[in-house]
């Protein structure tokens, strides 16, 4: 449904986004990940056709977001970063407001605003006027209007900011739901949001799309993925570790707090590797507490990729001193 | 084409509707009418002399509106852009399907028609007036509707001005100067300056861009088609300016 070619866009000196390509189709729920100023709000400007690429072409449903603007802004509902809305109006008249945008009118009108209240929980606050609530309320008013026409793609930029847990349980919840039947991009900085919700992600740095996978696949990338982490009572870490570093497919053993970390030579040998530790362990005698394969992190992922060279040196120093 | 003709009305009308309940929605609006409506009162009856006079015309209703329309217009059109820039709401109002040029008519209609409404209730002047004498009504009907055009010129730069900052009161001094330029170039005093050292044409010329100069003919009940021209084409261009002012802060 969503199309991006080498999309570029720069402000003055500053290249905001620096040639990013990627789809997204029907069914699908993308995360977009990034530090603050990486590009994340920009793209997706560029994509709802708020502002125009410098370079690159996006469509949305085959309809070109500069050509033809109109066609391709009726596909879309777009939450907008910091969710604005109109504060002199009530929540009512401001729904009201946006079906009449989208060309809504009669019972179709009646029945749009009765479903986005609902779905986001939004019946108590009807009639209240937009200035009077509290973050969450206005958050949740500006994402009914993005619903309210049951739009094809949904662009949401940081949709649960500003909620409590609860709510940000509601809103990853509804937008995984949402996911089934329409192409759905949202921007978060939340990564437990990426495994709650999405169905694929992008991390994107200074402008560029520095990974693209699924929530399994970017685990993957984490150095911690497929080690493998015992704990023994009673047994001397020490010893553990030499006797784990014997083991051929282990490319290096580290002491974690109360256990120890064996980490593979390569990450494919990760079942494999847990089933030696297990042998191992029943060889030696050691009362085993715990045995684990590790995932992986994605913080540990998204930190790698998108912290400067020289700060990941440095990282990694403050890592092996600790 | 019909079709798509009533579907761009439609959502222009959708905008200009949500503008102007807007207004009333604040206290800004009755500050607004009750200012206008008590200066008004003064300029015409106190300072314009209407009295003393002794004539049945709105003349001195009419004579000093370009001055009253120069702070308060300004103050109606101001926040048209730079609120919705300040608050973030222009990123939604142009992410729904509209045209650019459609939601700054829908605007730019809505507080016009509030600006409307404001002369409309200044119509005790018109009882007073055929109730002491016996006016010629035609020329205050001239006069009303220079009175529109003139408050919608204004209105359009403020509106130009407004989409330039997300300040109001940048917008509003900003308006006030160049409305004031527009006055000033055809203000007897400053032509009489002017012909001491330019020469007729260019002093003609100069005067030719205010509103002063086409205002004049609307006063004395005559509607002409050049000063219909100039109006609607200060308007037209300061909207078509609006436009180029937020295509190009979208272009970065």
């Amino acid at each position: 449904m969503i199309n991006i070619q080498n999309l570029v866009k720069t402000f003055g000196p500053k290249r905001a986004v620096d040639g990013v390509t990627f789809a997204v189709a029907r069914g699908e729920v993308l995360g977009f990940l990034g530090p603050n100023g990486a590009g994340k709000s920009t793209t997706m400007r560029m994509i709802t056709g708020f502002i125009p690429p410098t370079s690159g072409r996006v469509t949305v449903g085959g309809h070109d977001v500069v050509e033809e603007a109109l066609a391709a802004k009726r596909l879309i509902g777009y939450l907008p970063e910091a969710a604005p809305s109109y504060p002199d109006m009530t929540v009512h008249g401001f729904l009201s407001f946006a079906a009449d945008m989208r060309g809504l009118a009669g019972d179709a009108k009646l029945k749009a605003i009765g479903r986005v209240v609902e779905l986001c929980f939004l019946a108590s606050v009807l009639h209240q006027g937009i200035d009077t609530l509290s973050k969450g309320y206005k958050h949740r008013t500006c994402l009914a209007q993005a619903l309210i026409h049951d739009p094809d793609v949904l662009v949401l930029d940081e949709p649960t900011d500003g909620l409590d847990p609860n709510q940000k349980h509601e809103v990853r919840n509804l937008i995984r739901e949402l996911g089934r039947t329409k192409a759905v991009v949202f921007s978060t900085h939340i990564l437990e949001e990426v495994d709650a919700a999405c169905t694929r992600a992008i991390i994107i740095d200074r402008g560029r799309i520095v990974a693209n996978g699924t929530p399994d696949e970017l685990r993957g990338m984490s150095e911690l993925a497929g080690a493998v982490t015992v704990h023994a009572a009673g047994a001397d870490p020490v010893a553990m570790q030499d006797k784990l570093a014997g083991i051929a497919a282990v490319a290096r053993v580290e002491r974690v707090n109360g256990g120890v970390r064996a980490f593979p030579r390569e990450k494919r040998a990760a079942g494999e590797l847990a089933r030696a530790v297990a042998e191992l362990a029943t060889r030696e005698g050691w009362r085993l507490d715990a045995l684990r394969t590790e995932e992986g992190q994605l913080d540990e992922v998204f930190r790698r990729i998108t912290l400067p060279d020289t700060a990941k040196g440095a990282d990694a120093a403050a890592g092996a001193t600790a | 084409m019909t079709g798509a003709r009533s579907t761009s009305w439609k959502a222009i009308r959708t905008i200009a509707r949500r503008e102007l309940v807007s207004y009333f929605t604040s206290p800004v609006a009755y500050v607004f009418l009750v200012i206008f409506l008590l200066l008004t009162g003064f300029f015409t009856f106190t300072a314009g002399a209407f009295f003393e006079r002794g004539e049945a015309s709105l003349a001195s209703f009419f004579v000093w509106q370009p001055w009253l329309y120069l702070v308060l217009v300004p103050a109606v059109g101001m926040r048209l852009w730079s609120e919705e820039r300040r608050s973030g709401t222009l990123e939604l109002l142009l992410t729904f399907p509209v045209a650019t040029w459609q939601a700054i008519l829908g605007k730019f209609l809505a507080s016009w028609a509030f600006l409307a409404i404001a002369l409309v209730l200044t119509f005790p002047v018109i009882l007073t007036v055929n109730v002491l004498g016996d006016p010629d009504n035609g020329v205050i009907a001239a006069g009303y509707l220079g009175s529109l055009l003139l408050a919608g010129a204004y209105l359009a730069i403020a509106c130009m001005t407004s989409a330039m900052t997300r300040n109001q009161v940048v917008a509003f001094i900003l308006a006030v100067v160049i409305c004031l330029f527009l006055i000033l170039a055809g203000f007897n005093p400053v032509t009489d300056l002017l012909t001491r050292w330019a020469s007729p044409a260019f002093v003609d010329a100069v005067a030719g861009f205010s509103v002063m100069t086409h205002f004049d003919g609307f006063q004395k009940g005559v509607i002409a088609l050049r000063d219909l021209v100039f109006f609607l084409s200060v308007i037209g261009f300061a909207l078509f300016a609006t436009s180029v002012i937020i295509r190009g802060h979208r272009a970065g």
